[in-house]
């Protein structure tokens, strides 16, 4: 029971921490790449590590916060024009050679040797030298924080029934969300199915007549208990996220270097990306850019310019791929070695695993697949006898994991968890 | 410099040299600095350095009759070292910077170097022999990578996929050599063609059980890249987890080396090239006067027209896919033999050149691979002598890359149609 509590508590601690929220970011960003626009860039990293360098070295050199945030942006917007321009107007495939040849070399210019005054070569940057005016603008004060802070130690002393009953509770919350999003899904398509039944059985005048009532029908069933469902849904995920701290209260510094704060912030930035991406994706420019990943000749007989709109996709997940670079190295270092193909594979599979072409899919995606790896670690670690699997092991077992379920999911699922069969047929 | 850095690491166990009296051992409190004065003609002793500690205080050490010198110091940060060139013997200078900053921590010794060289002094190879050399490297490194990028781009060639774990079956070419050679001792030129054909296995057996039926399956080749991703990170893991972070050798012995004329090169080396122009002439050949490559070419031109003209398709992908691992996993061999051993990672390294190589060529094309891989082979191998620095030569490839990608998208061997 002790070691099930303490590979769990370490899964909501990995799925929280802010790195899981800077790949969600990042994967975010590739979505508007690959799930929304369909640019196979298999570079992220290079965006990341871009990112970061211009934040900590900006920062390290004395420059303002804001400054270096910017820099960080600037640098993976030059990047991403100098990967587009030769690229945007070819077939996808060279895209997809060239950000990653692109993303390598930026590793490699990065580890330089002539370099290492402003990158530090191969050890990084160590986080002390940027992290200083990002932890002083904390209002959380100092001290520690436990959240929740009622939780199950204070009911019988975290008994085993009381621990039952609370997962119990989160089971059936997490059922209820499926169940509630399932039904607002199928809804739709079983009033569409009925109406058209009734109008094929029906004399003509009246069968528009009642396909029109029955049409209204649903649309107003729909009215009615949409903001209902809705309202279920924010009301179970809230209840559910509460449960997950009530069984596993998780306590760190409040402003430390890997404290609340920047948990805070992280978070707060992912919700922040997922308003723009929603509001970009619904305009009439996100429009145009599941246009293009569809048939990108009607978008150019339409008379648009295809090569530029591709290029603000390419540049807007770009900064979403910076952004979530800068976060990744604020509560660690700049590891350029930490940061190459593996990091994007990981944000691949967490956009896959979440579902491409949703809003929510890669945060789901990112928050799943890091908490699973460190279920996968410890499983192994606290049941495989060490004379088949080691301790180091265990991490390359995780990554065989995920490289086969990346595998597994694009061919079985490709639409992950969230999306839509139909929207990922494309072809680059 | 090698030469420099050696004595530095027996210092701990040398005796007490003559001038400097005491041997510095470093402690939890304190921290050594040391080095020796060597020119190309010896040791240069008696010559004065001074040591500023990161508040400014200086000292002076003397370099003791075999050149060497130390000092301890109870601060850790970054020291100066400077040598005081009136103190050199007249035929004797600095030949760069006169002075070095070290960072001295406590519980070890910190190297410092600063180079001198007599003013007779020349450098030993000429820029010309210099160049012949890493022309050589160039075309050994070019023709390695030829073997697996005629694979990858018969692959992109007759189904359209770029394979993103091409590289690691280059790797697993190395790793099999080890196992099978190094650990189980089986003759080398026994094992080299079990490793091959157990690669051209491996190529069968992904076709037989993924690729064809995913094909059939009808899944995107977008899909299928991705799937290829997975394919490349489980490998790359598989075989961390089987050998560790560590390099690994095919053969135990250390290689000989051979020169012929300006060339110097291991006589695996010059194995490895023999073997890849021989291999690569017979793909060659068999692409171009045999039925089956007539077909192959003709399924990469068109996979439509060639299965209403009665070619099996389907066999055709097969074929190429166990030829293309077989290739791959040779390249792996003879790139672990030649440049001394395979790392996990070392398919990572190789991936991002052949993917320009295959570029460069025209993506698709069996001899623009060929093209590609020789002019990239050289570009990495010659960028550094033309003075581009070392860190910066895998760069250069991707530079003419992205360059000619602006030009000529299709590549040099390749037709403007392929590109859509």
């Amino acid at each position: 029971m002790d070691t099930i509590q303490a590979i769990l508590n370490s899964m909501l601690r990995e799925a929280i921490s802010p790195q899981t929220a800077a790949v969600a970011i990042a994967a975010i960003g590739l979505n508007v790449h690959f799930g929304f626009t369909g640019l196979l860039n298999i570079g992220q990293s290079g965006f990341m590590l871009l990112g970061a360098y211009g934040f900590a070295i900006s920062i390290g050199h004395g420059l303002p916060l804001i400054v270096g945030v910017l820099l960080g942006f600037a640098a993976a917007l030059v990047f991403a024009l100098v990967l587009g321009a030769p690229t945007l107007k070819l077939r996808g495939d060279y895209l997809a050679i060239v950000t990653i040849s692109a993303a390598e070399i930026i590793r490699y210019v990065g580890r330089s040797a002539l370099l290492t005054d402003f990158t530090g070569a191969a050890q990084g940057l160590q986080g002390v030298s940027y992290r200083t005016p990002f932890t002083n603008l904390s209002f959380f004060g100092d001290g520690d924080s436990t959240l929740s802070p009622f939780n199950i130690y204070d009911i019988a002393g975290g008994a085993v029934w009381v621990r039952l009953v609370g997962w119990l509770a989160l089971a059936a919350c997490i059922a209820g969300i499926v169940l509630l999003v399932k039904a607002g899904r199928a809804r739709p398509t079983v009033a569409r199915r009925a109406s058209r039944d009734a109008g094929g059985r029906l004399t003509p005048a009246a069968g528009t007549e009642s396909r029109a009532d029955l049409g209204a029908d649903a649309r107003q069933v729909t009215a009615v208990s949409a903001p209902v469902r809705r309202m279920g849904i924010g009301a179970l995920i809230a209840l559910s996220v509460f449960l997950l701290f009530f069984l596993m209260p998780t306590s760190y510094q409040d402003t430390g270097v890997s404290g609340w704060w920047v948990r805070f912030v992280a978070w707060l930035l992912v919700a922040v990306c997922l308003l723009v991406v929603y509001l970009l994706v619904r305009s009439p420019w996100g429009r145009l850019l599941r246009g293009i990943r569809e048939d990108e000749d009607a978008i150019r007989s339409l008379g648009k310019n295809v090569f530029a709109i591709k290029m603000q996709a390419l540049i807007i997940g770009g900064l979403f791929g910076a952004l979530g670079g800068m976060l990744y190295v604020l509560p660690a270092s700049v590891q350029p070695d930490s940061m190459g193909r593996s990091l994007t594979f990981f944000c691949y599979t967490a956009l896959l695993l979440g579902g491409a072409a949703t809003i929510f899919g890669p945060v789901l995606g990112a928050v799943i697949f890091y908490a699973a790896r460190i279920m996968i670690k410890g499983v192994a670690n606290a049941y495989i006898p060490d004379s088949i699997m080691n301790g180091q092991q265990t991490e390359q077992f995780s990554f065989i994991v995920v490289g086969v379920a990346l595998m597994l999911i694009v061919i079985f699922r490709p639409q992950g968890i969230l999306g839509n069969k139909r929207e990922l047929r494309f072809n680059v | 410099m090698l030469l420099l850095l050696a004595p530095l690491m027996l210092l701990a166990m040398a005796p007490p040299a003559g001038a400097v009296g005491t041997l510095c051992l470093p402690t939890a409190t304190t921290a050594c600095i040391a080095g020796t004065v060597r020119s190309d003609a010896g040791v240069v002793p008696n010559v004065k350095l001074t040591v500023t500690d990161p508040s400014g205080t200086a000292q002076e050490v003397v370099t003791g009759d075999d050149g060497r010198w130390n000092v301890q110091v109870s601060k850790e940060g970054a020291y100066k070292i400077a040598l005081q060139e009136d103190t050199l013997p007249d035929n004797v200078a600095v030949s760069g910077a006169n002075e070095v900053t070290v960072q001295a921590k406590f519980n070890a010794t910190a190297p410092a170097l600063i180079p001198v060289r007599t003013s007779t002094y020349v450098s030993s190879t000429s820029k010309v022999d210099e160049l012949i050399q890493s022309s050589a490297s160039g075309l050994r490194l070019g023709l390695l990578l030829a073997l697996a990028s005629i694979g990858l781009s018969l692959i992109y060639g007759t189904t359209g996929l770029s394979n993103f774990a091409h590289a690691e079956q280059v790797t697993l070419g190395g790793i099999l050599g080890y196992f099978v050679v190094n650990v189980h001792g089986l003759n080398l030129w026994l094992g080299g063609l079990l490793v091959i054909v157990l690669c051209g296995f491996t190529g069968w057996f992904q076709d037989r059980v993924m690729w064809q039926p995913l094909r059939r399956r009808g899944l995107g080749l977008t899909q299928l890249m991705i799937v290829t991703i997975g394919l490349s990170l489980a490998m790359q893991y598989t075989f961390q987890y089987t050998v560790g972070a560590r390099t690994v050798r095919v053969v135990q012995d250390n290689p000989t080396v051979r020169t012929i004329g300006p060339i110097t090169l291991t006589n695996q080396s010059f194995v490895a090239m023999g073997i890849s122009i021989v291999v690569i002439a017979a793909v060659g050949f068999a692409l171009l006067r045999t039925r089956i490559g007539r077909a192959t070419r003709a399924v990469s031109d068109n996979p439509a027209l060639a299965a209403a003209s009665g070619i099996d398709v389907d066999r055709v992908i097969r074929l190429v896919w166990t030829v293309a691992m077989a290739l791959a996993g040779l390249s792996g061999l003879l790139y672990a033999l030649v440049t001394n051993g395979i790392k996990w990672d070392s398919g990572l390294q190789i991936l991002l050149l052949l993917f320009a190589a295959v570029t460069l060529g025209g993506l698709g094309t069996a001899f623009g691979a060929l093209v590609g891989s020789l002019i990239i082979g050289l570009v990495v191998e010659l960028s550094p002598v033309l003075g581009m620095p070392g860190d910066f030569k895998y760069a250069t490839a991707l530079l003419i890359l992205i360059l000619l990608l602006l030009v000529r998208p299709q590549g040099l061997l390749g037709r403007p149609e392929r590109v859509g």
